[in-house]
């Protein structure tokens, strides 16, 4: 477990400059010059970002602003164009040939929990959590349960470890998933809009299970809509419109005080619908 | 001879050609076909043309010509090329091709069933190609493909009887000899139709267990 206890999430809360002043080492991720073209679309146009370690960066913009595409680049379940991102100590540029090594090693920095969970339906909740590190990792199955069970009780879903995925409800299943991405000790937990698909009275446990991780200084990149969770949780904000950063900084300063016209637009529309 | 002592002579005999030949032929047929229906099936979404063009070919060329015809070139043919089968071998690798034919429509139907976000989450947790399929993806498929597959057997114990055309002495062929020299066809066909039905029978009920198996992590 990534623990960091110089830095507090709740008193510090650094703009990007700040953080490299205020982290003697380097950040935990770094991301220079990242493109990525769908067809005709160009997704992202040069994205550049660090994320200190034991920090919570949260990614918001509009639908279609890139801002997935973003977080499944450091999982690097997409290939970015050109750019080059480096987690830990394992570097890609994307400008050249990657190989299938280099992604995995990449992708084994991040855990990724999914907008719709994808948890492994056939599997119970403790396989499902065990599936990386046995399955891949090949630790001795007993080790393997005794950590996920730790896991689950930190979620609060040890009495459902026997169960299947679809015997829970929507944030238990988004919780299991956490865990799931937890278990493979990973650096670093991207989430992908995890309460998105959620009925909105399940979303707060799933909210509370993550502060719960950003306060035990795990590293964590988050893309939301959850204006609450940024404003109360995150280091970093990062508002992301058309396939750029416009906006960075504390939460204060990108969602009380945004200085461009679209996030003062966007972030309107967000907390008053009507 | 009456016909009522004939069919109850006919039982044992035909019984033995069914417990014999039949299943036998069918099982094994099955049991192969399914490892070549799944190898041309992970072929045909191979993203190398030239894999999923074989692959495509030889679903086309199984699809498209008579299984009896497959039958008779492999019995018949072949030894035009210098490969000599005997009866029994011809046919299971005969109807081992059919069943990879059409069995590899199955499981690649079955296998992009299967949600894309499934590969991605076991990606993230480090899961690579093989271990993918084995653990993540084909489990679930085989939930899919139950049915049809289970359409594919069951079409194959009768398939099995076109072996009498190529001197195997299944179940029909048993039946055929011994209707011939006393012209009681309806009696001796009668008692073949029973047991190739009562076959059928029990695996229908076999796939009706399997599928309640498969249903035990899914909301009903």
């Amino acid at each position: 477990m990534t623990q960091t206890p110089g830095t507090s999430t709740t008193t510090s809360a650094p703009s990007l400059s700040q953080a490299e002043d205020a982290t003697p080492g380097r950040p935990l991720v770094s991301v220079r010059g990242l493109t990525k073209t769908f067809g005709d679309h160009r997704v992202l146009k040069s994205i550049d970002f660090e994320v200190p370690v034991g920090t919570v960066t949260v990614l918001i913009g509009p639908s279609g602003s890139g801002k997935t595409t973003v977080l499944r680049s450091l999982n690097v379940l997409e290939t970015p164009d050109t750019g080059v991102i480096r987690i830990g100590d394992v570097e890609a540029d994307f400008s050249t040939a990657v190989t299938k090594r280099q992604k995995k090693a990449l992708r084994a920095q991040s855990g990724m929990v999914f907008q719709a969970h994808n948890l492994f339906p056939h599997m119970k909740v403790l396989q499902n959590v065990t599936a990386g590190p046995i399955l891949v990792q090949h630790r001795k199955q007993a080790d393997a349960n005794s950590d996920a069970m730790q896991l689950l009780r930190i979620v609060g879903l040890a009495e459902k470890a026997d169960q299947y995925p679809y015997q829970l409800s929507g944030g238990q299943q988004q919780r299991v998933g956490i865990a799931r991405a937890l278990a493979i000790k990973p650096h670093l937990i991207l989430f992908d809009e995890p309460t998105s698909s959620l009925d909105p009275e399940l979303v707060g446990e799933v909210l509370e299970a993550m502060k719960g991780l950003a306060a035990q200084g795990w590293t964590m990149v988050v893309v939301t809509h959850e204006i609450r969770f940024a404003q109360q949780v995150a280091d970093q904000v990062l508002f992301m419109d058309d396939g750029i950063i416009v906006e960075r900084g504390t939460p204060a300063q990108v969602l009380t005080a945004p200085s461009s016209q679209r996030a003062r637009q966007f972030l309107r529309r967000l907390l008053d619908p009507l | 001879m009456n016909g009522q002592n004939l069919i109850l002579d006919s039982l044992w005999p035909l019984l033995q050609a069914t417990l014999t030949l039949t299943i036998p032929l069918t099982l094994i047929s099955f049991v192969l076909g399914l490892a070549v229906a799944l190898a041309v099936a992970l072929m045909r979404l191979s993203s190398v043309p030239l894999v999923s063009g074989v692959a495509r070919s030889f679903v086309s060329i199984i699809r498209g010509t008579p299984l009896l015809l497959q039958l008779f070139i492999i019995y018949y043919g072949l030894p035009a090329l210098g490969l000599t089968f005997d009866p029994f071998p011809a046919a299971i690798l005969a109807f081992t091709l059919n069943v990879g034919g059409y069995g590899a429509e199955v499981i690649r139907s079955s296998i992009l069933s299967v949600p894309k976000g499934q590969w991605e989450a076991a990606s993230t947790v480090g899961m690579p190609y093989v271990t993918t399929l084995r653990r993540v993806v084909l489990p679930q498929a085989t939930r899919t493909a139950i049915p049809p597959l289970s359409n594919t057997l069951i079409s194959l114990v009768k398939d099995t009887s076109l072996a009498s055309t190529i001197q195997v002495t299944e179940l029909l062929r048993v039946a055929q000899e011994a209707a011939a020299p006393t012209y009681q066809f309806f009696a001796l066909y009668g008692v073949a139709a029973a047991y190739y039905w009562v076959v059928c029978l029990v695996l229908s009920f076999g796939q009706t267990r399997l599928e309640e198996r498969q249903n035990r992590y899914v909301a009903i």
